[in-house]
């Protein structure tokens, strides 16, 4: 059993646990949407004093807060706990080849720790990618009103067609990074 | 605490995104690439359970642990709004190699680079307060 869980979940565990968290959120009366934490945080802050957008009522909301900490906790258990030794996700023959030809090395980890860690923080160049990626989401999310938790879960088992079209997007802006941008960013 | 439910249901989600390797920069660029079945597997089967789910506690009004009624807000249609707020975070996504839950799962798992996505994230959701007006919706 713990054999069975220190190994990386397949597809199928984890897509029936998502759902489970959302089916769970929605018995306890809330819905399924992370990116709404930004504008949480933007209004706590005291950015209604900005824009109107953040003038709501946040403290109703604090309770996506808490499962954002959560969030980070559950990474820090994932990692710390949960994880076999010298672990490496296991990716592609096909993704690590293309990804050699853009310069990066072999996978090692979870993510490139050079443009990920805290290493990234002294390189320029990693610096500028960390800040227009969140830049790119926090704007994004928000004017499309959700990311993949509240469109590409919620919205469509709620069979919406505004998050199937937002979804779209999400590929469009994807594929443009990953095919026509990647190669002239590394 | 009534907030601490979420705690435990926002710890169990970082552990299973962990876990599922959803979360994952590599994952990420493996399904832009379409190299792999593993996150359209993930997704595809969260949505295929979440379909019937939703459209039962619809169809049989049910309630919530509290005696509410679960309703659904449903999003007014508009095509600017989701397809360019859609594409512009679908190449932070790429480009992060992160949705906003997974920023913070990377923060928990040691990459400390994701602090400075998610602060910016909160800077560009606040960019777009401000400028929301002139954008189209």
């Amino acid at each position: 059993m713990m054999d069975w869980i220190i190994q990386p979940w397949p597809w199928y565990v984890s897509g029936l646990l998502i759902a489970l968290i959302m089916c769970s959120l929605l018995f306890f009366g809330k819905s399924f949407g992370f990116s709404s934490n930004l504008r949480t945080l933007c209004a706590m802050c005291g950015a209604d004093k900005i824009a109107p957008f953040f003038n709501f009522k946040w403290k109703e909301q604090s309770w996506n807060l808490f499962f954002l900490v959560g969030a980070g906790i559950g990474g820090y258990i994932g990692a710390t706990f949960l994880s076999p030794e010298g672990y490496t996700v296991a990716i592609s023959e096909e993704t690590i080849a293309d990804l050699a030809v853009l310069g990066f090395a072999q996978p090692n980890g979870y993510a490139p720790s050079h443009h990920f860690g805290l290493e990234a923080l002294g390189n320029l160049k990693s610096l500028v990618i960390l800040v227009i990626g969140g830049l790119l989401i926090g704007f994004g999310t928000r004017y499309a009103g959700g990311c993949t938790s509240g469109h590409a879960i919620s919205g469509i088992s709620n069979l919406q067609p505004a998050s199937l079209l937002a979804v779209v997007g999400f590929f469009i802006g994807g594929l443009l990074m990953t095919h026509v941008l990647f190669p002239i960013i590394y | 605490m009534k907030n601490i439910k979420f705690l435990i249901v926002g710890t169990l989600f970082g552990i299973i995104m962990f876990k599922s390797e959803a979360a994952s920069w590599y994952r990420i660029q493996e399904m832009f690439r379409f190299q792999a079945f593993h996150m359209y597997g993930i997704i595809g089967l969260a949505v295929a359970i979440g379909i019937p789910v939703v459209a039962i506690i619809k169809a049989k009004q049910l309630k919530d642990y509290s005696g509410q009624k679960i309703v659904f807000k449903s999003k007014s249609w508009s095509i600017p709004r989701y397809l360019i707020g859609g594409t512009i975070f679908g190449l932070g996504w790429a480009l992060s190699g992160a949705c906003p839950g997974p920023i913070v799962v990377n923060m928990g798992v040691g990459y400390l680079g994701y602090a400075v996505v998610l602060v910016s994230a909160v800077l560009g959701t606040l960019l777009y307060g401000v400028i929301r007006d002139k954008l189209p919706h």
